[in-house]
């Protein structure tokens, strides 16, 4: 008998499918959360041919499309894709079956976090985080404060010095936070409802 | 379109993050501009962020809240005005989310004590210029272009977006406007390819070939500089940018209130990571 042949002729994603490990439901989880309509999909490419960031991606957006129709969720939510993209929508324009992949895209970011999968791109998760914190805390974000903290984060203190002590000079990141008066207001929105 | 025949003299206004810190340059610029063109520019009292695409990654019901308050602290009887594609779209989409959803509304108009209009009208400055007409710009225009020759850049959210749609589409407009004040647009390069936006910060290396991209365009157009309406855009492009030699990236607001006669062009021009003062002098925009 022959060996399976590759899910998908992707890079990084020659994985064979095993069916048993099939999400049957993940396709239409995924339509209802991001009212995305996945069927229509001919898999033509348009949407990774313009994304600007397929360089960074492991499968194409159409790729990310094909796993969650065969219910390939474990594959799907660990991507490197869905953190790559910052949702510029470039691909739902482009697409002419009038998909919004970004929404797609999107969906699948909350789902991973919200089912604790592995993240793959753990530093834009870590960046994510020190932004909603500066917002938490000021209710408004604190570039300088967030860049320290997410380098004390992921331990790069030298990766970008060089353009950080740029900025520094000219003033583009304030030492000062700017802040809501009404912060009251904001961390409120951090605290479960039952705890308030 | 939202807001048609609005009284456009008094604007509430959303600096949002970026221009209230590191893009202070075109926060000041665009206020000289308005004053010059008579509009009478009132800063939402206690603004918050607008949302922010890390609290609608990580969380889009608090970043759905954070937009909200926004929209409770804006007077219903004059337009909110964003400068910010992004603050923008996240403004516009939670407004469309509470017209759709009535139950939300009034869980909202209670959890912020205040009322929150659904007949408020949120638009970009942008729009606000091209309402008040060629005629008015002509008017202020005080310093001509002199053939300035730009990429108008408008990144990949003002116009984009599915729920952005709702309303006219100003594509071009930023060209049209700069156009009016002797500027000559070039159009065909990257004008609407992601900036990178906040891959920037944690992976700069997807960042770096795509503005590359974006400027090799500019400059095979024949591009002096890039014009951009974001400043998210702004930063991307001048921070990332490894070719030489670097074109100047403008902030929309500072060349228009160049044309329109503002004097303090100094104090913007030195926060630039790359200086555009040569290029303005030697097209004798500036001494």
């Amino acid at each position: 008998m022959n060996p399976p042949a590759p899910a998908l002729n992707l890079r990084g994603a020659a994985s064979p499918i095993v069916l048993a490990e099939q999400d049957r439901y993940l396709a239409r989880d995924i339509e209802r959360l991001s009212r995305a309509n996945l069927s229509r999909c001919f898999h033509c490419r348009s949407c990774g041919n313009g994304c600007p960031f397929i360089r960074g991606m492991d499968y194409p957006p159409n790729g990310i499309i094909r796993l969650v129709q065969y219910g390939l969720r474990r594959q799907a939510l660990e991507s490197h894709t869905i953190w790559i993209c910052v949702g510029c929508h470039t691909c739902s324009v482009q697409c002419p079956m009038g998909i919004d992949i970004a929404a797609i895209m999107a969906t699948l970011r909350r789902l991973a976090l919200a089912e604790g999968a592995m993240i793959a791109e753990t530093n834009i998760l870590d960046f994510h985080r020190e932004v909603l914190q500066s917002i938490k805390q000021y209710g408004r974000a604190h570039k300088l404060g967030i860049m320290l903290r997410y380098k004390a984060r992921v331990r790069q203190w030298f990766a970008d010095l060089d353009v950080g002590l740029r900025m520094l000079a000219k003033r583009k990141m304030d030492l000062k936070a700017s802040r809501v008066k009404a912060i009251g207001e904001i961390t409120r929105l951090f605290i479960p409802h039952w705890k308030r | 379109m939202p807001g048609r025949g609005l009284n456009l003299t008094d604007l509430s206004y959303f600096p949002g993050c970026s221009l209230e810190s590191s893009a202070r340059e075109s926060n000041i610029s665009m206020m000289e501009a308005a004053e010059i063109l008579g509009l009478n520019l009132i800063e939402l009292e206690d603004w918050n962020c607008c949302g922010s695409s890390s609290a609608n990654i990580l969380d889009k019901e608090i970043a759905f809240s954070l937009a909200v308050r926004n929209l409770s602290l804006a007077p219903p009887d004059r337009p909110l005005m964003a400068m910010c594609p992004r603050c923008l779209y996240h403004l516009r989409e939670a407004h469309q989310r509470l017209k759709e959803e009535p139950e939300t509304l009034r869980a909202q108009e209670r959890r912020w004590g205040r009322p929150i209009s659904l007949g408020l009208s949120i638009i970009h400055f942008l729009e606000v210029l091209v309402r008040l007409g060629p005629a008015r710009l002509q008017q202020g225009l005080v310093r001509n272009l002199n053939g300035l020759k730009f990429v108008p850049y408008y990144g990949c959210t003002l116009f984009r977006p599915p729920s952005l749609r709702q309303g006219s589409y100003y594509q071009g407009e930023m060209g049209n406007v700069l156009t009016m004040l002797g500027g000559v647009p070039l159009d065909k390069a990257l004008t609407q390819r992601c900036c990178g936006s906040f891959l920037s910060a944690a992976r700069a290396d997807v960042v770096t070939p795509l503005v590359n991209e974006i400027l090799a365009s500019a400059v095979a157009a024949g591009a002096e500089c890039l014009v951009t309406s974001c400043a998210m855009c702004q930063l991307n492009l001048e921070i990332r940018c490894t070719w030489e030699p670097r074109l100047p990236i403008f902030h929309f607001s500072e060349i228009l209130a160049l044309a329109l006669g503002a004097q303090d062009y100094e104090g913007w021009f030195t926060r630039h990571l790359v200086d555009p003062r040569p290029l303005l002098q030697a097209r004798e925009l500036i001494p």
